[in-house]
């Protein structure tokens, strides 16, 4: 390649060597250089381009040969995609699933919010007024006097600086970590964590560093490492920020978190603890304020506490609280904050209605933990069927004593309890997870979910069916 | 107070400095010479700023390839930018649609370098509500972060986040509030500010109601549903409404099949990573919504951007990657992701479909439009980019958007083929581990649909399309003949206004403010610091005379603050009235 303009460049000095000698006849001599100049280049350089083109068509070739893989996998004729259940009507207390009507096990109404008049005229109120959409984010006029209302609430209710709130609750924690944790920071995780969390992590780009569930000596045993780690590099650890993530109420285990425990390790370590108490907010405690009224332990200790308002408070969206300090640093900081529509006022109205009726009841959360520990007795001592989580935790899961093999045939096992129940008028559901994205993934499982609308008959009904299913299916 | 000369700002030619001493008002902008501006507007920052010659305007004159080689522009990298990995340098925004466009850099550099800035805002030291009660913990968030919060946010935040109390319709109340201590904290009066024109919410088909059709729909299946699901889609949340609408809007949108979620936002950064993964390839325009970043980011696909709505970018790019393979393995990529948007919302532009379409079909690679802002707000009958530039919704892979703006709710949806819809039912994060969306928001957008699609039995939706339309063209025209500069597509209904300089953004929120009309403005990190803006959103809803309203009290302001900054405006059209027919005329 090289070789071809070097040859024409000689070429040209050599014509113009010839033209130079010959003084006479210069005008002949120079048409005949110009020709043979002329007649070079032709000559040599297509030789030049030849090379060139030839890569051009190569390039073309490679292009043309290029297969992408489809943009998704094909499907399978004989594996064809789960098709979802269809719920006809409100997905409340009695539930009609694919055609079935059944008393639900399987909504996180925890508190029976979902079909409550008030709630309901507080959200047709506020629609009357506001609209639906709000056609905004909270910068740019999508802030609604409801919103701020809330945030008061939901701070005044937790006893805490300040709250803000999401329009969804997945993005709630998912936007939260990404806000104070980046790229060189530490975040020590437990396993069990929930997906939201995963993707918060996944998102802030730090190094994660996972303990086993809910084991305390583990996660002393690795922020002794670190420590270690820090000493060599001072410098370095003196920038570096440490997280402690953990749910209060582990949506995988039903677990509940050793927090005066973390709290302990917390300024042992100078780590910061962020809690996630989705399904904790509204249950646990005896104002149902969470894990951290449960332990008592002082809410200052907790640098953030985030819950989604989907389960409890039967709305949609989520919030985070903590003190201001913290807090505030999400309005400018938190992308599903900043650059998503506000939640629709609605929701917002329907979530402070629904707060109103947790201050005003304080009994609900006493007899929603009664009810947790009757179906809990009731269900033990199942052949074939464990239950996990504690007994206080109205959502806790099912599984099988003994794996029949592999992940799908326990599915199936697992699916076809629940199909029994769902024929005899009680909806269950399997926990569904992406088996190829969880980084922990968790055994397969029927999750329970207790509800305070489920009456003493309704809770024994279901123990009994659910026994009654795994000595049929499982025997 | 002294005038610092940028270290690394450009003289333009005969740019011989003559300084002029602080006045007491804004000095008229003078070719050629330093100019010092202390807006006598009370509450915004008293500032110096330095004025260079103009560069030469580029023109984009609308042929194939015409976009300007070379970017002349200093360009300071955003936070964003640097986090995300995203634009090394911004392209010229070049349209073609619409008629012979021209896209004006700013005439000068109406730079106020942000150190500059900070520096002579002089630093309040107001941060004792700030303070972290944990001093022995490594800091919770960045210095420069504070810096910029204390010192430049900090100072014109009652810009945002402004309260209001009413439908975002083309009219809304806001509650009105002071801050005794430099916006640190609020207090609020009391009072309301009623009757302000929006031009900020996306309210494009006038959607925002608390009456009619769609809100009584949305009352019915309040009493009857609640508001809330409390499960997923893949476990027991998905309700016959969720079905009744995803198949409205497959037909809406001319595709197989859609699918809807709770969140516009996660729409994108749930989704984008069930489709692509290591080894795939994602082409990302460089001005791309945080949510499609976010998505690409957690799809842990390698990712390269391409330059804002550029074509040769683009194709170099698609060439390169199939060309060379991936890095270091040189193994072919398993797929190649293009990922655009149909309106960008901080420029206004339209994504050139048509192009990325050819290139997409050439590359074979695949297709991600995100129309968010697109989609009801173009189009003859509001079906977005695709109708608009009359292509097939076929040619698009995944056709994304939101019911956020056009459709006055919530949520986002994808559309495609029903291999892709299937797919993504059983792997979409959104479905297996979100909460559905909310009965009454669902409701909203399947009645908004319907009158959009005509199915209501009125021609009620096709005449606010209309009517968003005209109402867009008027408004830029108006705009330009006044003699601001605009950014984006002629058709475009989000009307980017180019404020420049971080200090008019106080200034203009308030202004307009006061004139009871509610504006848009955004700068840092929204936009580069030195392309401070403001953006009006136009609604079906406005009629000629909100419009007209708007338009003297953003002239008057204009004025005030100095803002005309086009030096080719566009002569008024006297006294013919305003119809399809109507061509451009430049002044030069």
């Amino acid at each position: 390649m090289t070789l071809a303009p070097a040859d024409a460049g000689q070429q040209q000095d050599g014509v113009r060597a010839t033209v130079g000698v010959s003084g006479d006849g210069a005008s002949l001599l120079r048409a005949q250089a110009n020709r043979e100049l002329k007649e070079g280049i032709k000559l040599k350089t297509p030789k030049f381009f030849k090379k060139l083109t030839a890569s051009m068509n190569e390039i073309e070739e490679i292009i043309e040969e290029w297969q992408p893989e489809p943009l998704v996998p094909r499907m399978s004729k004989e594996k064809p995609a789960p098709s979802y259940n269809i719920v006809s009507g409100p997905p409340c207390h009695k539930i009609t699933v694919n055609g079935k009507q059944c008393i639900n096990f399987a909504s996180f109404n925890f508190l029976g919010l979902l079909d409550n008049d008030r709630v309901k005229n507080q959200a047709l109120q506020s629609l009357r007024k506001y609209g639906v959409g709000t056609c905004g984010p909270r910068g740019f006029y999508g802030t609604f006097d409801v919103h701020l209302e809330l945030e008061d609430r939901l701070a005044k209710f937790m006893r805490t600086e300040e709250a803000i709130i999401y329009s969804y609750g997945f993005a709630t924690i998912a936007s939260a970590i990404p806000a104070y944790s980046k790229r060189g920071d530490i975040v020590f995780v437990d396993e069990a964590a929930c997906f939201s969390i995963q993707k918060g992590l996944q998102a802030s780009r730090s190094h994660i560093k996972y303990f086993r569930h809910n084991d305390m000596e583990d996660l002393e045993r690795i922020l002794k490492q670190q420590e270690l780690e820090d000493q060599k590099n001072p410098r370095k650890a003196r920038v570096t920020r440490r997280f402690i993530v953990v749910e209060g109420l582990y949506m995988n285990t039903g677990a509940i978190c050793p927090l005066p425990e973390l709290v302990k390790l917390k300024y042992k370590y100078k780590v910061r603890i962020f809690l996630e108490e989705s399904l904790s907010f509204g249950v646990l405690g005896q104002h149902g304020r969470g894990v951290t009224e449960h332990f008592g332990v002082n809410i200052d200790d907790i640098d953030l506490i985030s819950a989604n308002m989907e389960n409890s408070l039967a709305s949609v969206g989520g919030f985070c609280c903590g003190r201001s300090f913290v807090i505030d640093h999400q309005r400018l900081s938190g992308q599903g904050y900043c650059f998503s529509a506000s939640l629709p006022p609605m929701l917002a109205s329907a979530a402070i209605e629904a707060l109103n009726i947790m201050e005003e009841d304080q009994d609900i959360f006493r007899l929603l933990r009664d009810k947790c520990k009757l179906i809990h007795k009731e269900l033990q001592g199942i052949s074939g069927l464990k239950v996990v989580g504690e007994s206080i935790s109205p959502a806790f899961h099912l599984q099988l004593e003994q794996s029949s093999g592999s992940r799908e045939s326990d599915v199936r096992i697992l699916n076809r309890i629940v199909e029994y129940c769902m024929d005899r008028k009680i909806a269950l559901t399997q926990a569904h997870y992406l088996e190829k994205e969880e980084k922990f993934l968790p055994p397969p499982s029927i999750r329970v979910v207790v509800t305070v609308e489920q009456t003493e008959e309704e809770l024994e009904m279901a123990a009994n069916l659910i026994k009654e299913a795994a000595q049929n299916i499982l025997q | 107070m002294g005038v610092e000369q940028g270290g690394s700002s450009p003289l333009g030619p005969g740019g011989a400095p003559s300084l002029k001493g602080p006045g007491k008002h804004l000095l008229k902008p003078y070719l050629g010479t330093w100019r010092i501006i202390l807006p006598g507007t009370p509450g915004v920052l008293p500032s110096v700023c330095l004025t260079l010659p103009p560069h030469q305007e580029v023109s984009s004159d609308g042929a194939p390839g015409a976009y300007p080689s070379k970017n002349k522009r200093t360009h300071l990298p955003t936070v964003w930018e640097l986090e995300s990995g995203a634009g090394v340098g911004r392209s010229f925004r070049g349209e073609r649609k619409g008629g012979p466009w021209t896209f004006e850099e700013r005439p000068g550099v109406k730079v106020v370098s942000a150190g500059k800035h900070c520096v002579l805002c002089g630093i309040v030291n107001k941060s004792e509500v700030y303070k972290d009660v944990l001093s022995e913990f490594v800091p919770l968030y960045q210095d420069f972060e504070n810096f910029y919060t204390r010192n430049l946010y900090m100072r014109i935040r009652d810009s945002w986040n402004r309260p209001i109390c009413s439908v975002p319709g083309a009219k809304f109340d806001i509650l009105e509030r002071v801050s005794y201590d430099y916006n640190w904290t609020f207090k609020y009066t009391g009072r309301i500010v009623n009757d302000v024109i929006n031009m900020g919410s996306y309210n494009y088909l006038g959607f925002a109601e608390n009456s009619g059709v769609c809100a009584d729909a949305a009352a019915e299946i309040t009493l009857k549903y609640g508001v809330g699901v409390c499960s997923t889609r893949r476990e027991i949340g998905n309700l016959d409404k969720h079905e009744e609408l995803e198949k409205l809007a497959a037909k809406f949108l001319g595709v197989d099949a859609a699918m809807a979620f709770g969140m516009g936002f996660a729409t994108n950064s749930m989704n984008i990573p069930a489709l692509v993964g290591k080894g795939c390839l994602i082409l990302s325009d460089e001005l791309n919504h945080a949510s499609l970043v976010l998505g690409a980011r957690l799809s842990g696909a390698t990712i390269r951007v391409f330059k804002h709505n550029n074509m040769q970018s683009l194709e170099k790019l698609l060439k390169d990657a199939i060309v060379h393979g991936q890095p270091r393995t040189h193994r072919p990529w398993k797929k190649i992701l293009i990922l655009v948007e149909g309106i960008y919302s901080m420029e206004g532009s339209i994504v050139h479909l048509p192009d990325i379409v050819s290139l997409k079909k050439k590359y074979k690679a695949y297709l991600y439009l995100d129309e968010a802002h697109s989609i009801g707000a173009l189009g003859p009958t509001g079906r977005g980019v695709v109708e608009y530039f009359g292509l097939d919704p076929r040619d698009v892979d995944i056709m994304m958007g939101t019911f956020t703006k056009s459709f006055g709710a919530a949520g986002g949806y994808i559309g495609g083929t029903k291999e892709l819809v299937d797919y993504l039912r059983t792997h979409s994060h959104s479905a297996v581990y979100a909460t559905s969306m909310s009965p009454p928001v669902v409701e909203q957008i399947i009645a908004s649909m319907k009158c959009i699609m005509g199915e209501d039995g009125t021609t009620l939706g096709q005449e606010r399309v209309q009517q968003l339309a005209e109402n867009t063209r008027y408004f830029r025209r108006k705009l330009q003949e006044m003699g601001f500069i605009i950014y984006g597509n002629d058709d475009s209904p989000v009307v980017p206004m180019m404020l420049y300089m971080p200090a008019k953004i106080g200034a203009f929120g308030r202004e307009m403010l006061k004139r009871n009309i509610g504006v848009v403005v955004v700068g840092f990190p929204a936009t580069p610091i030195i392309e401070s803006r403001a953006r009006f959103c136009v609604s079906a809803a406005h009629t000629k005379e909100m419009l007209d309203t708007a338009l003297n009290v953003i002239n008057e302001v204009g004025d005030l603050l100095q803002l005309k900054y086009s030096r080719h405006r566009l002569v008024p059209l006297l006294d013919r009235p305003f119809d399809e027919t109507t061509y451009e005329e430049n002044e030069d």
